[in-house]
């Protein structure tokens, strides 16, 4: 059984902080289909098109019947772990720091046998099911988990590295005025953050929800306006260093394309927000995150965006709000990259149209501000790097791969 | 077709350049090294070389070819076999039938490899493809941890003990007490084996080889010529070699050699009973047991027991690794693929540097290697008699 974490003393100012270090990183442009699926939380691996082969390995031709057709799909995850050992010596300076450390042979059902890292709680001989993952490099792994879960699982010194859990880790919801922000600041206090910092522009003005928002346990209302670069750095001056996951959850929702609209007042008003707000803060708090990012128990583990998923695919009746959305998911794939140096993830939420007043006239399904909550915290538990909630994000999501331009259309008329 | 006989074929010129633990020098340094000394040897001229086969992890970005230029050769035929610990029995079953086809009258077959203070480590994060997707992410434990799965599996199903494995460490170490290569000359003791800090459970200290900068060559001819020469020799009796045998084994507990072993022996027309020492490739312990199964000195599963009833000293029971192997001498890089076979040379031309095997007539000698996923891909047996 996982001996439960215990919560990280104060931090001594006079200790060098540990700086991060990263497993090996490099893979082959094929192998990256199961880094694909990790992000999304899937167990996929090639299944040979021709002989229906399962491989692993990642190739580019089948073992069995060499054909070139290897696309990744999902497969049954469930094993045996044959073997393990305890690697007590290695020569990676990030596994060095870790040791020991313990992989093991699994042979999965449905063929391959592969070499794994292992949850604590399993044990040679043992079932397992297999889950990939990104590790702190942002590539996949896979881990070997047991079949029933465990009591402290999530406390598992492997399985940690591999994800953002919540549990004695410090969080800054940038935007406690929005119902998504209350939802959010909720599900993040009831995951066992230490402490969840809420940010709100021009706090003497009352707002709904206020009341309910501050009397959530360990929940602290601070002064932050996305919109001004002062009140963003003051913020990040003083709860950067304290902070390590931050969830961005500022809106603006306003419906029109960019025909309509006169001027350029509310695009630049939905710029300021989210682009720009986005922006001040990956300035101002981004480098405290990377450079945290192996700092103990309660390193910096997230940067996460909450995004439409019209980022993806602009829709007219929202168009320049989408267009808007679309500039914040190229700038949070441009901060994946800058962060990854410090094994920092940042997690995309998307979702399609919230269940609150600026979508008033769109038909349902819509979804719950709780919900996008709830799918949050269960990313960042589960380390994922892509989320969709709800239907219309996952249908939007579908029929993109299918065929966008389709989409484009469809969304257009 | 049967295979065709190696008739008139023999090895002669065996050298090892005294290895060091770590070297400034390059591979291209200890390979010239090497084929220098074959050739004063044999009394040649470099000109007088006119077949090249070389192997090396660390001649990057040369390869055979640039080594052409760099040693001033004109070879008529080369060779490069990057095969890690089988390539010094495959450089062999090339080089052998190039000379019985008259493709070339002397060729020189070489291995070297230099160690410097941050190769090993860089060496295995990019070792293969598949471990750079799908093992060095995982521990990085390198080849220790790869092995530790293996061991730690035939443990499990054949009952083998640390000690039996301490048994093989122990009695190569007191080989390599007269070898005078071995860069590990302190008697080990079976406490002390058994008492080494744990590497990667069930691997410790003691079952794990030191990497190390060599080289070792030799030289392939045809036996006439030898003699004209003055040349020692030995023959070369039958070979064997096999890659990726056995894919769907879920763990390797057995090696290429199960499938062609009978033919080995039917070409070479002696028996395993006719042996009288054995080189296995000894990456791990566990590997020698695998290759004594599989090279037909007992059943699968029966190495334990085997190995608990023989002394697997030079002078003893089952001579096995006679100079200390790679466990005692070093891992040399590819040279350590070529250890066995020169080793197997020097018995059989009554040159050994270290302990003699008393009345060597015929030696196995085997090779084992390259781990790009889970297991050692190729494998390969050479059998070689004394000069009558």
């Amino acid at each position: 059984m996982t001996e439960p974490l215990v919560r990280p003393k104060r931090k001594n100012p006079l200790r060098k902080t540990r700086e991060p270090l990263l497993p090996q990183g490099v893979r082959s442009r094929t192998a990256l289909g199961l880094t694909a699926a990790a992000a999304e939380g899937r167990f996929q691996l090639q299944v040979c098109a021709e002989c229906a082969a399962v491989i692993y390995p990642p190739r580019d031709a089948c073992p069995r019947c060499l054909s070139a057709r290897l696309p990744f799909r999902d497969v049954d995850n469930r094993g045996t772990l044959l073997v393990e050992t305890t690697i007590r010596t290695s020569t990676d300076v990030y596994f060095r720091e870790r040791m020991p450390w313990r992989i093991g042979t699994v042979k999965l059902d449905a063929g391959p046998s592969i070499v794994a890292h292992l949850h604590g709680d399993l044990r040679e001989g043992e079932r397992t099911r297999l889950q990939l993952k990104l590790d702190k490099s942002g590539q996949a792994i896979v881990i070997a988990m047991p079949m029933e879960d465990s009591p402290n699982m999530q406390d598992d010194p492997q399985w940690r590295e591999l994800t953002c859990d919540p549990k004695f880790r410090r969080v800054l919801i940038t935007d406690g005025r929005t119902a998504v922000g209350q939802a959010m600041a909720e599900a993040l206090s009831e995951a066992g953050a230490s402490m969840v910092f809420v940010g709100i522009a021009d706090p003497w003005k009352p707002f709904p929800g206020e009341e309910k928002l501050r009397r959530l346990e360990r929940v602290e209302v601070v002064a932050l306006d996305l919109t001004d670069t002062t009140s963003v750095n003051e913020c990040a001056g003083e709860y950067a260093p304290k902070i390590e996951i931050l969830i961005n959850t500022a809106e603006h929702v306003r419906s029109g394309g960019i025909v309509e609209r006169k001027g350029l007042t509310i695009a630049r008003e939905e710029l300021e927000v989210r682009y720009f707000g986005l922006t001040r803060l990956a300035q101002a708090f981004g480098p405290v995150l990377r450079a945290r990012g192996a700092d103990g128990v309660n390193s910096a583990a997230a940067f996460v965006n909450l995004l439409s998923v019209y980022a993806l695919v602009n829709w007219p009746s929202y168009g320049a709000f989408s267009a808007t959305e679309a500039a914040c998911l190229s700038a949070a794939q441009s901060l994946r990259a800058e962060l990854q140096p410090g094994g920092v993830k940042v997690l995309n939420v998307f979702f399609g149209p919230l269940e609150t007043e600026w979508y008033q006239v769109v038909p349902p399904p819509k979804v719950a501000p709780s919900a996008v909550a709830r799918a949050t915290v269960h990313a960042l538990k589960q380390g994922l790097e892509d989320v969709f909630v709800g239907d219309v994000a996952d249908d939007i999501r579908a029929r993109l791969a299918v065929n966008p331009k389709a989409l484009e259309r469809e969304l257009g008329s | 077709m049967a295979r065709q006989p190696y008739d008139g074929i023999v090895v002669a010129a065996p050298i090892t350049v005294p290895y060091r633990r770590y070297s400034t020098n390059s591979a291209h340094w200890w390979v010239g090294r090497a084929v220098h000394d074959v050739i004063r040897k044999a009394g040649l001229k470099s000109s007088d070389i006119d077949g090249l086969s070389l192997s090396s992890f660390t001649v990057g970005p040369d390869t055979a070819i640039g080594l052409t230029q760099h040693l001033g050769l004109s070879p008529r035929w080369l060779d490069h076999v990057p095969l890690g610990g089988a390539s010094g029995v495959v450089a062999l079953r090339r080089a052998a039938r190039a000379v019985q086809c008259g493709d070339a009258e002397f060729v020189v077959c070489v291995a070297g490899d230099t160690n410097q203070v941050d190769s090993f480590r860089r060496m295995l994060s990019t070792f293969s493809r598949f471990a750079q997707d799908a093992v060095y992410p995982y521990g990085s434990g390198g080849p220790n941890a790869s092995f530790a799965l293996i061991t730690r599996n035939y443990m499990k199903h054949y009952g083998a003990t640390r000690e039996d494995f301490g048994k093989i460490c122990v009695a190569q170490r007191t080989n390599a007490l007269s070898f005078p290569h071995a860069l590990m000359k302190k008697p080990l003791t079976l406490d002390g084996y058994m008492g080494a800090r744990a590497i990667s459970d069930p691997i410790h200290l003691f079952d794990c080889v030191m990497p190390c900068a060599g080289a070792e060559a030799f030289l392939v001819c045809r036996d006439d010529v030898a003699k004209s020469l003055g040349l020692p020799a030995a023959r070369l009796l039958g070979t064997i070699e096999r890659h990726n045998a056995f894919p769907d084994d879920p763990i390797q507990y057995r090696g290429g050699w199960v499938l062609d072993i009978g033919e080995l022996y039917a070409m070479a027309g002696v028996t395993a009973k006719d042996v009288n020492f054995v080189q296995t490739y000894d990456d791990y312990p566990v590997i020698c047991m695998m290759q004594i199964e599989d090279l037909g000195f007992c059943g699968k599963g029966e190495a334990p027991a085997f190995v608990r009833s023989h002394t697997l000293t030079a002078d003893g029971s089952f001579p096995h690794n006679t100079s200390g192997g790679q466990l005692s001498v070093g891992q040399a890089g590819a040279a350590g693929g070529f250890l066995g076979l020169v080793e197997a040379v020097r018995q059989l031309v009554g040159e050994p540097l270290g302990a003699a095997v008393a009345n060597a007539k015929v030696g196995l000698v085997s090779g084992f290697g390259m781990v790009t996923y889970d297991r050692g891909l190729a494998s390969g047996a050479a059998l070689l008699g004394a000069n009558a």
